[in-house]
């Protein structure tokens, strides 16, 4: 027998708790710090001279040393980090060069489009991925579990850019199923209010009906892709913690009372792996934010995967490090959230 | 098997003993039993068929190259495949299949200096980390998470952008984003082996720790590396491919598949050959990594491959 819990040992499990979640709390701090501290230095390094791009190159020298100064070139390594850090915080990122507008104005107008993008792609991902995986860990080594086999191999060999054009080539040069790149018809451009930033989102809040339809036609097969990929994942991952589940033995258990498959499956060991699957989803929303760099510039999506490249190659300094600190800030918070889900919701782990 | 040492031994007897004789053999019998379990695993045999081919066409691409890779032929450009052109011409009207088995080289190239560069930072950054325990093992492993934390190829773009384009740059940035992943595992593989009886063992025989590191440590951790790196492979493919697809890999006229993509992506709509057949080449090269990868693991590490 255990003896129950007293006072103490309640106070000792808070303290633990606390102390714990301080950790994750602090952590976090740590890990922002370096995210700003690597950009930074990545920054700092490049070849390209961020005053000439701001003076260009017919400045006078009297103009070019001003604007050095002005920039805060002339201080110590230290402080320039301290003022980046300050700035970063306070959400300014400087002014983008390519688009003359401040950094984060151009984020908050791009970053919807790529969130609406990977949103719709982890919810496919989530809608087909868990089903299979789950069928595939059920029936093991049956016909779905061959077929999630096949598509997950897939999906881990196919370079997304390339699996992206062949989709256009097919559904919008040959077949002509779906919108071509772009969001919005241009017929459509600018005619619902923008609410969210997400299209799909504001043409339902504006019942506006033929607008959703085109919005969406533009929109699935950019989000298939991506579902594509996250699904890949969600599966293989729902897989292996089912398979888990279903060797324990409380399953057996089950099984013996007489309790019907389908219970056993979905009412028991499902139910079991619902937590880590959060994480999972969690992550795969995460790096669908990344993986959408490559998608965005196919479908020429106007959100912030594309805006970094296209700084990227302008040599926009500013912009670049914005929209990286902006996917690293997410990560980061994404991570931080399925920790928190696993801690608040699986009371083994209190 | 006792008995065997009487009779004429074959040459496989020899490996397989249960009482091997010298060191040698001892390794040279474990080396083959994992050749056997590999053997059997078909997909895994023709995941490393398509490698070894690979690294043929790679080694004779001047012999095996109907054309050289840079030659123009605006003439004849993008030209559908025909018994002259077997995969196509692109907009410069240079033969896609020469340039694809060119392209092997730089594929390769830099697969094989990644998949060189991150495990071997990673080892060094985990063993010491957990042999060393202590503030080292938390700084390191600090530093581990706040690049484990980041966005791979986001972060390899950002290097690259600061680092100037080039194969160079987007090999060091593809390597600069890798290694935590092989730091972690690393640093659990440590923690694992560091109180073991023949660690102490060797320690109290006077090995100091640099050479119980390199010695001892480094060894055990290696195979469970391998199967990872394997595994990992296709996805430095894809990214090098990606980075190449942005312009910030290979530089033109270099043939590098990713960039060959980015070539032919104007043209998707009328002439597909130019992007799709780069994309296909890339697509089985890091099959067959993955192939190979899941097939070294059940050799290599039989507890994960359960999973």
């Amino acid at each position: 027998m255990i003896p129950p819990p007293t006072p103490s040992d309640r106070a000792a499990a808070r303290r633990r708790r606390f102390r714990s979640i301080g950790g994750t709390i602090l952590s976090l701090v740590l890990t922002l710090f370096g995210l700003l501290l690597v950009t930074f230095i990545i920054g700092r390094v490049m070849p390209i001279d961020p005053v000439l791009k701001v003076v260009g190159d017919r400045a006078t020298q009297a103009q070019y040393d001003a604007a050095y100064v002005a920039m805060g070139l002339d201080q110590p390594l230290y402080i320039q980090f301290y003022r980046y850090i300050t700035d970063v915080l306070t959400g300014d990122f400087g002014r983008s060069i390519s688009t003359g507008q401040l950094v984060v104005d151009d984020i908050r107008r791009v970053f919807p489009a790529t969130v609406e993008l990977a949103t719709l792609g982890t919810l496919i991902g989530v809608l087909v991925g868990v089903p299979l995986g789950v069928i595939a860990a059920a029936r093991r080594g049956g016909i779905v579990d061959q077929i999630a086999r096949v598509v997950a191999l897939i999906g881990y060999s196919m370079p997304i850019f390339w699996l992206g054009l062949m989709g256009l080539l097919i559904f919008y040069g040959i077949l002509g199923w779906v919108g071509g790149p772009g969001r919005q018809g241009i017929i459509y451009d600018g005619m619902v209010p923008n609410v969210t930033g997400m299209i799909l989102a504001d043409s339902l809040l504006a019942g506006d009906w033929d607008a959703f339809r085109d919005a969406f036609s533009h929109i699935i097969l950019p989000a298939s892709l991506l579902g594509y990929f996250s699904l890949a994942y969600i599966s293989r991952m729902t897989r292996s913690f089912m398979l888990e589940q279903l060797s324990a033995e409380y399953v057996t258990t089950a099984r013996v009372k007489g309790m019907s498959e389908r219970r056993v499956i979905w009412g028991h060991a499902f139910r079991n792996i619902a937590i880590p699957l959060v994480t999972v989803i969690a992550l795969s929303f995460g790096s669908l934010l990344e993986g959408s760099v490559l998608t965005e510039i196919i479908f020429s999506w106007p959100g912030l995967g594309q805006y970094i490249t296209k700084a990227l190659l302008a040599g926009d300094m500013n912009a670049v490090l914005g929209g990286t600190v902006v996917i690293g800030v997410c990560f980061v918070l994404l991570n931080l959230f399925s920790d928190l889900l696993y801690r608040v919701l699986d009371p083994r782990s209190k | 098997m006792s008995d065997t040492s009487s009779k004429p031994q074959s040459r496989r007897d020899w490996l397989l003993t249960d009482a091997p004789l010298t060191r040698h053999q001892a390794r040279l019998g474990a080396f083959y039993q994992g050749w056997l379990t590999f053997r059997a695993n078909k997909l895994a045999m023709l995941g490393l068929i398509i490698l070894i081919l690979l690294i043929g066409m790679a080694i004779f691409a001047p012999w095996l190259a109907p054309q050289s890779p840079f030659a123009q032929n605006l003439a004849g450009r993008l030209q559908p495949p025909s018994p002259e052109h077997w995969l196509g011409t692109d907009a410069l009207g240079r033969d896609i299949m020469s340039r694809l088995i060119y392209g092997s080289r730089i594929t390769l190239f830099i697969v094989g200096t990644v998949a060189l560069i991150a495990p071997v930072i990673g080892l060094f950054i985990g063993t010491v980390a957990g042999f060393a325990g202590g503030w080292v093992d938390q700084v390191l492993m600090r530093i581990t998470d706040i690049f484990l934390a980041f966005p791979k190829l986001i972060l390899a773009l950002a290097f690259v952008a600061a680092l100037g384009p080039g194969i160079g740059n987007a090999v060091l940035a593809l390597a600069l984003t890798g290694w935590p992943p092989y730091a972690r595992l690393a640093r659990a593989e440590t923690l694992t082996i560091r109180n073991a009886d023949f660690i102490a063992a060797a320690r109290l025989q006077g090995a100091g720790r640099m050479r119980l590191l390199i010695r001892h440590i480094w060894p055990l951790c290696i195979s469970s590396l391998i199967v990872r790196v394997a595994l990992d492979m296709a996805g430095i493919i894809l990214s090098a491919a990606g980075l190449g697809f942005l312009g910030l890999g290979a530089q033109p006229p270099m043939p590098e598949w990713g960039a060959m993509i980015s070539d032919g992506r104007i043209y998707i709509l009328d002439f597909w050959w130019v992007a799709a057949m780069p994309g296909l080449a890339i697509f089985i090269v890091s099959l067959a990594f993955n192939l190979l990868g899941d097939g070294l693991r059940d050799v290599l590490d039989p507890k994960g491959a359960k999973q």
